[in-house]
């Protein structure tokens, strides 16, 4: 089976509409949302009714720290993060935000556990960036294979036979094998936000037969999601950034 | 020890006979009922107090070996890990090179046939981006025809996460054959092979190894400032054409081995056009002096570490320019210097070869003189010499080539093939009755090469 990771979608309607069409082309039959549907973007109430939606056919959706910011407001969020989040909560409706006061941290099912940030204390909204990172996620958890989000920057770590922890940077569109029996933690990058010098949208495709996970990149119209960040008002630099990828 | 009988079956694969039983791993033969060709099965030896690192490297190549293709690594049928790490994989009928090392010192042409097999086997691995980082003759099998690369598990592929980049309390290799950088823990640089390969063509050529069989790092390190005695010096029939391949390729820093493994075949194959340097003259080791200055002095520290820019075999692409001597016109003949001279300036590494067909008969015998009692073959010589004059470029990075071949294409087909030709430049012919009647050569090249082609054309008016 293949599964399409979807995180840190950020309220950025066109990626999500660009990498839902990719996967379907790619032949995923099954959607993880890995948290973060909203912040940072113009679109938070569209983005949840469309996932929204795909969870009533199947999809998995988790919680994010922007979706519970959204419920409790940007406790800890830097200057732009708190900015869009106060936009963002002003515009969600009784009936989005309790969908997001519903979302679990965490999912798990057969060899895998999906998660937003660390999965060794997914509360606390720990980034996995560095291998002492991964490691301490690893060591919480007991699934064979990891899938994250929350960095916005894709990485492959991975326990080696040796008990040694390797740091890998994916390479765009291409099948990496997660070897049995090791274990294995896939942080996957944005959808609405990219932040790894490549503007184009970022899912992540399991194929469970094959034991294999890809990082796709999807072009998207950026000009148009930017063009409504900016008729909406949010901070320029939240506009700007999507073209670097940054 | 070893859990596995004769006669289980692993990932569908019933075991046969144990072929083969090395260090790290055993080799059963095995027979599947879907595929009708000879199977081995590969399984780690894994005993108490083993190195882990084994696993490792087992784990590296169940990564690696599917994920490679070609006539020149064995297929690979499947991997698995129930009930412990397996790969399947295509039996390859033949002989690893290491009975060669029971006759040393080998004939010249033995060793060059045997260096030019290497360079194009590490090619086909560089170009699907894996570096071997142990080659040596017991990895190395002949078959009839080629080379066929053994073991990718110390090997490094440019896409897939490296799980021996952290084993680091020692340099996994082979002694004799490691690279200086390979012994520092540089992983990843497709020269390292061509170090093995000039180690390895030492060996063959003198009967002892460059630089020993070192036991421990210490005196491994040594090879980055101790100079093995020329190949000349210890024998004197090696000619110098070879010394310099050899010479070239166990320099110190990777980036003054030959740019890439397809050069290296190129020089092995046409050893009349190696361009001599001063390593092509040694008769005698360095002076004590500058190998304590190689050992001690801060300056003279080599760069053993490239970026991957540098690395990237892309760079260095052999370039065929097929001439039709004929028929090429002077504006033409401008244009196709002009594109090459582009090419080249982008690329540093590349390389021309300058190609004539010339045309035999079929039904009338061939006369080697023409006419006028001049030979062919050196009166089209000197005409491609004095085509790419112009070109100025500098003798290492020019060759000249009279094929001979009842057809123009199927000539520069077949040089290209042989030579692993990464793009081949060519002009097109003036209209002619000839070219609507038979096709363009232009056309059949651009068809049926296996690289690049580049049609060269004056706009009309």
């Amino acid at each position: 089976m293949r599964i399409a990771l979807l995180a840190d979608l950020h309220a950025n309607l066109e990626a999500l509409d660009a990498c839902l069409v990719h996967a379907a082309a790619q032949g995923a039959e099954r959607l993880v949302f890995l948290g973060d549907l909203v912040g940072y973007g113009a679109d938070p109430v569209a983005v949840v009714a469309r996932v929204r939606d795909l969870m009533g056919q199947g999809a998995i959706v988790l919680r994010g720290n922007h979706d519970e910011a959204a419920l409790r407001g940007p406790i800890g969020f830097s200057g732009l993060a708190a900015e869009a989040m106060r936009w963002t909560q002003a515009r969600l409706d009784p009936e989005t935000k309790a969908f997001l006061a519903e979302l679990p941290f965490t999912h798990e099912e057969e060899d895998r556990l999906y998660t937003h940030a660390d999965g060794a204390n997914p509360p606390a909204w720990n980034y996995v960036t560095q291998a002492a990172d991964a490691r301490r996620s690893l060591a919480g958890t007991t699934a064979r294979l990891t899938f994250c989000g929350h960095t916005h920057v894709p990485a492959l770590f991975g326990l080696t036979a040796t008990d040694k922890l390797l740091h890998h940077t994916p390479l765009p569109d291409l099948m990496l094998p997660l070897l049995q029996p090791r274990r294995w933690l896939a942080v996957i990058g944005a959808v609405g936000q990219p932040r790894d010098g490549n503007p184009a949208a970022c899912y992540g495709l399991l194929d469970t037969d094959k034991a294999e996970c890809g990082w796709l990149r999807v072009p998207y119209d950026i000009e148009a999601a930017a063009r409504k960040i900016r008729a909406a008002e949010l901070p320029e630099a939240l506009a700007a950034r999507l073209f670097l990828g940054m | 020890m070893h859990p596995v009988k004769r006669g289980q079956v692993i990932g569908g694969f019933s075991l046969g006979e144990v072929v083969h039983r090395g260090g790290m791993a055993v080799l059963h033969a095995a027979t599947h009922p879907e595929h009708d060709l000879p199977i081995l099965v590969k399984l780690p030896l894994l005993a108490e107090g083993d190195d882990p690192a084994a696993i490792v490297g087992f784990e590296m190549e169940q990564m690696i070996l599917p994920r490679l293709d070609g006539p020149h690594v064995p297929r690979c049928l499947g991997v698995g890990h129930e009930p412990l790490p397996w790969i399947a994989m295509e039996r390859i009928e033949g002989e690893t090179l290491l009975p060669l090392l029971d006759r040393l010192p080998l004939p010249i042409d033995e060793i060059v046939e045997t260096g030019a097999l290497i360079a194009e086997a590490l090619c086909a691995l560089h170009r699907q981006g894996v570096v071997h980082l142990d080659v040596k003759p017991g990895n190395l099998m002949r078959t009839d025809e080629r080379i066929i690369m053994l073991d990718f598990g110390l090997s490094h592929h440019a896409q897939l996460p490296d799980l021996m980049a952290e084993e680091f309390r020692l340099p996994y290799g082979s002694a004799p054959y490691m690279a200086p950088e390979q012994i520092m823990g540089v992983r990843g640089d497709p020269a390292s092979d061509l170090f093995a390969v000039g180690a390895f063509l030492y060996a063959l050529t003198t009967g002892r190894n460059p630089f020993g069989d070192p036991q421990h790092m210490g005196a491994m390190k040594r090879r980055l400032w101790w100079d093995p005695p020329p190949p000349r010096a210890l024998r004197p029939d090696c000619p110098p054409w070879l010394q310099e391949i050899i010479l070239r390729n166990l320099e110190v820093e990777p980036a003054r081995r030959h740019p890439t493994a397809a050069q290296l075949g190129f020089d092995l194959r046409h050893p009349e056009q190696v361009r001599h340097s001063a390593r092509a003259a040694r008769l005698k080791r360095d002076a004590w002096t500058d190998r304590i200055r190689r050992r001690f002095h801060p300056d003279h520290q080599p760069k053993l570490r490239r970026n991957a820019i540098a690395m990237a075999q892309s760079g260095a692409p052999i370039i065929a320019v097929a001439l039709d001597l004929d028929e090429v016109t002077p504006e033409l003949s401008a244009a196709m210097r002009g594109m090459v001279t582009q090419i080249m300036a982008i690329l540093p590494g590349a390389r021309v070869a300058c190609v004539n067909v010339l045309r035999t008969h079929l039904l009338r015998p061939d006369m080697a003189l023409d006419d006028a009692g001049r030979n062919k073959h050196l009166q089209r010589l000197l005409e491609l010499r004095h085509w790419s004059a112009a070109l100025k470029l500098p003798e290492e990075r020019l060759t000249h080539h009279v094929l001979e071949g009842t057809s123009a294409a199927a000539g520069v087909l077949e040089y290209a093939q042989v030579n692993r030709v990464d793009h081949i430049i060519l002009g097109a012919r003036a209209d002619s009755l000839g070219r609507r009647v038979l096709g363009s050569v232009a056309a059949e090249i651009a068809r049926d090469a296996a690289c690049s082609v580049t049609v060269v054309r004056l706009r009309p008016g």
